[in-house]
């Protein structure tokens, strides 16, 4: 029967984790993944509802759902949405973070 | 669409694994509760996470589960209660069947 079990639908397995009960702080790329996801649902622009994002989290697999931490896979599934949604090209999308990536390396330390 | 049960009405999950994003969680699947509450009527999730924004609006209960009925090894009081919040495609009267 647990074959059955989608992977994220973990309530009750035993070999999962305890629930963090500590609060934590967030890092500004999380913020600005959440500011990001926020916009997008916004009524404005109505781009992806929260059962789109997480669709898209459910669907990144069980390798990635564990390696990534919680924003990682927030970002991978906004990501993954908006180039189905035609909103940005793979292409497009690869050349603007080239593009950071070479600002960034420029930058004095 | 009207909601098919009301308060006190015992359900059931159907026992049923789609493929797909659904909001039922898998450890209530094929168990028995009562209905507390109609929360009201929402589009289904179902359709939402994949692009149908205007599908019809489908009744949401909150449904109360023993804990004993959900674990088989369940070791706290024998009157702890879950409450799951499930949309009325998953649910069957408690005695018929799945796919009624």
């Amino acid at each position: 029967m647990t074959d059955r079990r989608r992977h994220h639908d973990m309530g009750g397995v035993p070999e999962a984790d305890p629930i963090p009960q500590e609060g934590h702080t967030s890092e500004p790329w999380e913020k600005r993944v959440d500011a990001i996801k926020a916009l997008l649902s916004d009524n404005k622009r109505k781009l992806l509802t929260t059962d789109e994002m997480r669709r898209g989290i459910e669907d990144l697999g069980a390798d990635a759902y564990e390696r990534y931490s919680y924003y990682e896979r927030w970002i991978a599934s906004v990501t993954n949405n908006m180039l189905e949604k035609k909103v940005f090209t793979v292409d497009e999308l690869g050349r603007k973070m080239a593009e950071i990536e070479a600002r960034q390396d420029n930058k004095p330390l | 669409m009207s909601a098919r049960y009301k308060e006190g009405d015992s359900v059931r999950v159907r026992t049923a694994y789609p493929p797909g994003h659904c909001r039922t969680p898998f450890y209530c699947r094929g168990k028995s509760g009562v209905v507390v509450r109609h929360c009201g009527e929402f589009r289904n999730p179902e359709e939402l996470a994949y692009g149908a924004y205007e599908g019809p609006l489908t009744p949401m209960y909150r449904v109360r589960f023993e804990q004993k009925d959900l674990w088989p090894d369940y070791d706290g009081s024998a009157r702890d209660k879950c409450e799951i919040e499930i949309y009325e495609h998953w649910l069957v009267p408690a005695e018929g069947a799945d796919h009624a």
